[in-house]
C-alpha cells in the first residue's frame, strides 16, 4: 500500500514539474531571450507574414528559384518523406519524371547532369534549403523571366552561401533568395 | 562524404568522450551521495520532494521491493499518458481542437513513451495537443530514463555490495536522476537550441500568406523542451511527424551537432559512471573500448555503404549523393552519424528517413538494435545489456579455462547465468517471431510502403525497433493499425521488462552473496583480451541471431541494386 502511495505521489509531482513547470520556464526564458527563434523565424513583408525562414515552400514561379522536390507539396501540416527505398520502381518513375521536368524548364541538354538534391525528395517535405548547385542551374531561367542580368542573379546566391557544420554541401535558403530577387530595383 | 565528414567523426567522437568522462564522475557523486557543484540548488528541492511524497531516503528495498516499486510505478504512467490521450479533445492547451486518439494508438503511444521506445504511428502536428506532448509524452522521456537508470544502479550495487538484500530505494534514485542529471541538462540544451531557431511558444499554428499568394499553415508548439530530453534521455520521440528532419526540430548544422551529441553523452558517461561506482575505472574503460570499437565499426560500414549514390539513378545522369530522405543542409555525413548513434544508443530520433538509406546502411542500424542496444545503449538499460553479455562471455571463458566463472569479485552461478540468458534469448526470438507472423498476415502485409526485400527489412525493422525499445522507423511501414499497434504494444513490453526485471532479480543474487579476492588465476578483466572476447560475443550472437534474415532482406537488396534490378 505505501508502494502505491509513493508511486502516485511520485508521479503526480514529476508530472507538475516536468510538464508543466519545466517547459513554461524555457517557453518564459525562449520569448524574452529569443523571441524571433521561440516563434518560428517568421519573416514579415509588409506588415504580412510572407512565411518562415525554416519552413520550404512550394515556388512554381518562373522568375523565382524552386526548392527541393517535397512529397507533401510543401503542405506543412504534414511533414513526411517519401519512405521509398532505393529498388523500388515508383522512386525510378518519380526521379526520371522529375529529371525530364527540370531539363525542359531550366533548358538542359539531354545529356547533361542534374544535382541529386533536385530530384530526390527531402525527408521532412519542408527542406528550406537547396544546394549551390542546384541554385546556379535555375539561374538562367530565372534571369530570363525578370529580363535581368545572370549577373545580378548569382550574385544573390552568392550573398546567401551558407555552410552546416559537418557537411561539405554550400547551400542556400530558396525562400531568401526569393524574397532578394522580389526586392532587387 | 569525404575525408571532411571523416574528419567531423573523428572531433565528434573526441568532444563526446571529454564532454561524457566528467559527467560520468559526476553521475557517480551524485548516486553515491556525495556532495556536487549543484547540491547546494538540487538538494532543498529533492528534500521537498521526499517530504511531499512521504518518502524515507535512508530506506532501502529488496531486490523484489524494488521491482515492484518499478513496475507499479510503469502501469500508473502507462494508464495515465493513456487515458490523457484519450481525452484531451476536453483539456486545454489545444488550439488546432484534435480530437481524443485512436484507443489501439493512444495504448501503443502509452506503451511506447513509459518503456523509453517512443515509437510513433502517429503524426505529432496532426494527432497531439500541445497538452499531451507536454504533461502526457515529455514527463515520460524523463521518468522513462530515470527508470532505465535505476535499473543499471541496481545491478551495480548488486556487483558492489556483499552479504545483504538491500538494493537501494528506487524512489530516491528516480528523483537523484531527474534533479541532479537529467532536468538540468535539458534546461540547457533547450535554450541552446532555441537560440538557434527550434520554436517553444504555445501560441496556435500560424498562417503565412507566400509571396507567390497561396497559404501557408506553420505548425507551433513547445518544441525544444521536449526536444531537448527526447534526445538526452534516449527517447526519440518526435514532436513533429519527422522528427529532427523538421527544420523546426533541428534547423542547421549547428543544432545537428548539439543534437548528436545529446544522443551520445549520458549512455557514454554511464560506462565512466560504472567505473567510478565500483571503484575500478580500468574495469568502466574496458567496457568503453568494447563499445567504441562496435560504434567506430558500424559508423565506418554505414558511412562507406551511404557514400555510394545509387546506381540505377547515377545511370540516370544524377550527381551527387542520395539525397532521398536527406536534408541537404544536413547532408550525408551527419545523416549516417545520427543514424548509427540513435540505433546504437536505443535514442530512434532520425534527421534523415531510413527507409530510403542504402541497403547495408540499414542493415547496420537494424544490426545494432538487434544486439540489444549494448553499444552505449539506451540510458541505464544499454549498460545492464552489456553486462549481461560480459556475464556470458565470463561464462565461456570459464568453461575455457576450467574454473567458475567470476566478474568483479563476484562468482556467477547458474541463477545469474540463467537471468542473463533470458534478455539475451527472449528479445531476438520475440523480434523474430512477430516479424515472421507480420510477413506470414495479411493484416502485416497490408502495411507495406515498398516491395520485395525491402518490404522484408520495413517489417524486421518495426520489430528490432520496438524490442529493442529503439523507435526509429522505416518509416513507410503503415504501423498505425490495430496489428501493428498491438503486436508492436506487446513488443516494447517484452522489450523493456525482459530486460529490467532480469537485472535486478541478478543484482538480487549477487548483492548476496560475498565477494571472493582476485587471485593469480582470475580471468583478467580489464585488457585486451578480455575486450576482444566481448566484442566477438556480441557480433556472434548477433550474427548469428539475424544473418539469415537479413541475408534476404538487405543483404539481396544490396545485390539487386548493384545488379540494377528494380522492384514494382
Amino acid at each position: 500500500m505505501k508502494t502505491l502511495k509513493n508511486a502516485v505521489m511520485v508521479f503526480a509531482v514529476f508530472t507538475l514539474l516536468l510538464g508543466v513547470v519545466y517547459p513554461v520556464a524555457v517557453t518564459a526564458v525562449a520569448q524574452l531571450a529569443f523571441p524571433h527563434q521561440a516563434n518560428g523565424d517568421l519573416i514579415v513583408e509588409n506588415g504580412a507574414i510572407v512565411g518562415s525562414e525554416l519552413v520550404g515552400q512550394n515556388f512554381t514561379g518562373p522568375q523565382y528559384f524552386h526548392g527541393r522536390p517535397s512529397v507533401i507539396d510543401y503542405n506543412s501540416t504534414t511533414s513526411s518523406g517519401s519512405n521509398l527505398g532505393p529498388t523500388n520502381q515508383k522512386l525510378i518513375d518519380e526521379v526520371s519524371q522529375r529529371i525530364h521536368e527540370i531539363k525542359q524548364e531550366e533548358g538542359l541538354n539531354s545529356s547533361a547532369t542534374v544535382p541529386s538534391d533536385m530530384v530526390l525528395s527531402s525527408a521532412s517535405g519542408l527542406e528550406p534549403y537547396i544546394s549551390l548547385d542546384s541554385a546556379m542551374i535555375q539561374v538562367p531561367r530565372i534571369a530570363k523571366a525578370r529580363g535581368i542580368n545572370e549577373a545580378e542573379v548569382v550574385k544573390i546566391v552568392n550573398e546567401n552561401e551558407e555552410h552546416s557544420i559537418g557537411s561539405s554541401t554550400t547551400v542556400v535558403n530558396v525562400l531568401k533568395l526569393n524574397l532578394a530577387l522580389n526586392n532587387l530595383k | 562524404m569525404d575525408a571532411n565528414g571523416l574528419i567531423y567523426f573523428i572531433l565528434f567522437l573526441l568532444v563526446a568522450v571529454l564532454l561524457a568522462w566528467p559527467l560520468g564522475r559526476y553521475m557517480a557523486r551524485v548516486f553515491m551521495g556525495e556532495k556536487t557543484f549543484m547540491t547546494p540548488l538540487v538538494r532543498p528541492v529533492e528534500k521537498f520532494v521526499y517530504r511531499l511524497c512521504d518518502v524515507d531516503e535512508t530506506e532501502e528495498m529488496t531486490w523484489k521491493g524494488y521491482a515492484k516499486a518499478l513496475i507499479i510505478f510503469n502501469i500508473l504512467a502507462i494508464l495515465f499518458v493513456f487515458i490523457i490521450q484519450i481525452v484531451q479533445g476536453f483539456l486545454p492547451l489545444n488550439p488546432e481542437g484534435f480530437p481524443g486518439v485512436r484507443w489501439d494508438t493512444a495504448l501503443n503511444t502509452a506503451i511506447s513513451f513509459v518503456t523509453n521506445t517512443n515509437w510513433q504511428t502517429y503524426a505529432g502536428e496532426r494527432t497531439m495537443s500541445y497538452l499531451t506532448q507536454m504533461i502526457g509524452l515529455a514527463v515520460q522521456n524523463f521518468l522513462s530514463a530515470a527508470v532505465g537508470m535505476a535499473a543499471a544502479l541496481v545491478l551495480i550495487r548488486g556487483f558492489t555490495r556483499k552479504n545483504t538484500d538491500k538494493l537501494g530505494n528506487f524512489w530516491v534514485d528516480i528523483t537523484r536522476m531527474v534533479l541532479y542529471v537529467l532536468l538540468p541538462l535539458s534546461v540547457i540544451f533547450a535554450i541552446l537550441l532555441i537560440s538557434q531557431g527550434v520554436i517553444q511558444t504555445f501560441d496556435p499554428y500560424v498562417t503565412a500568406h507566400t509571396i507567390e499568394g497561396t497559404n501557408q499553415t506553420i505548425p507551433m508548439g513547445p518544441v525544444a523542451s521536449q526536444e531537448a530530453i527526447k534526445l538526452l534521455g534516449s527517447n526519440g520521440g518526435g514532436f513533429f511527424n519527422v522528427n529532427s528532419a523538421h527544420p523546426f526540430e533541428n534547423p542547421n548544422g549547428f543544432t545537428n551537432l548539439l543534437e548528436t551529441l545529446a544522443i551520445l553523452i549520458i549512455p557514454m558517461a554511464l560506462v565512466f559512471t560504472f567505473g567510478y561506482l565500483i571503484k575500478n575505472i580500468k574495469q568502466g574503460l574496458a567496457i568503453f573500448a568494447v563499445m567504441m570499437i562496435l560504434l567506430v565499426t558500424g559508423l565506418g560500414v554505414a558511412a562507406w555503404s551511404e557514400s555510394h549514390p545509387n546506381p540505377v539513378i547515377e545511370k540516370m545522369g544524377v550527381a551527387g549523393e542520395n539525397m532521398e530522405g536527406k536534408e541537404v543542409r544536413l547532408g550525408t555525413a551527419n545523416s549516417v552519424l545520427w543514424g548509427t548513434l540513435t540505433t546504437i544508443v536505443s535514442n530512434g530520433g532520425v534527421n534523415s528517413m531510413f527507409d530510403s538509406a542504402m541497403p547495408l546502411t540499414g542493415m547496420i542500424y537494424m544490426f545494432n538494435m538487434g544486439t540489444g542496444e549494448v553499444i552505449f545503449g539506451g540510458v541505464g538499460v544499454g549498460l545492464v545489456g552489456m553486462l549481461f553479455y560480459i556475464i556470458l562471455t565470463m561464462f565461456i571463458a570459464g568453461l575455457m579455462i576450467g574454473r567458475t566463472p567470476e566478474f568483479l569479485g563476484k562468482k556467477l552461478g547458474p541463477r545469474e547465468m540463467i537471468l542473463a540468458i533470458i534478455p539475451l534469448i527472449i528479445t531476438p526470438a520475440t523480434i523474430l517471431v512477430l516479424s515472421a507472423l507480420a510477413i506470414s498476415s495479411p493484416e502485416g502485409l497490408a502495411g507495406l510502403n515498398n516491395p520485395s526485400t525491402h518490404g522484408l527489412s520495413e517489417i524486421l525493422y518495426a520489430f528490432c525497433s520496438t524490442v529493442g525499445n529503439n523507435g526509429s522507423a522505416f518509416a513507410g511501414l503503415s504501423a498505425n493499425t490495430v496489428f501493428y499497434n498491438l503486436t508492436g504494444g506487446l513488443a516494447m513490453l517484452v522489450g523493456r521488462f525482459a530486460t529490467i526485471i532480469p537485472a535486478i532479480a541478478i543484482a538480487g543474487a549477487l548483492a548476496e552473496k560475498g565477494k571472493v579476492p582476485l587471485s593469480s588465476s582470475s580471468f583478467p578483466t580489464t585488457g585486451p583480451l578480455f575486450v576482444i572476447l566481448v566484442v566477438a560475443v556480441v557480433v556472434i550472437i548477433g550474427a548469428l541471431t539475424f544473418f539469415p534474415v537479413f541475408a534476404l532482406g538487405p543483404g539481396l537488396e544490396h545485390l539487386f541494386l548493384q545488379a540494377g534490378k528494380i522492384f514494382s
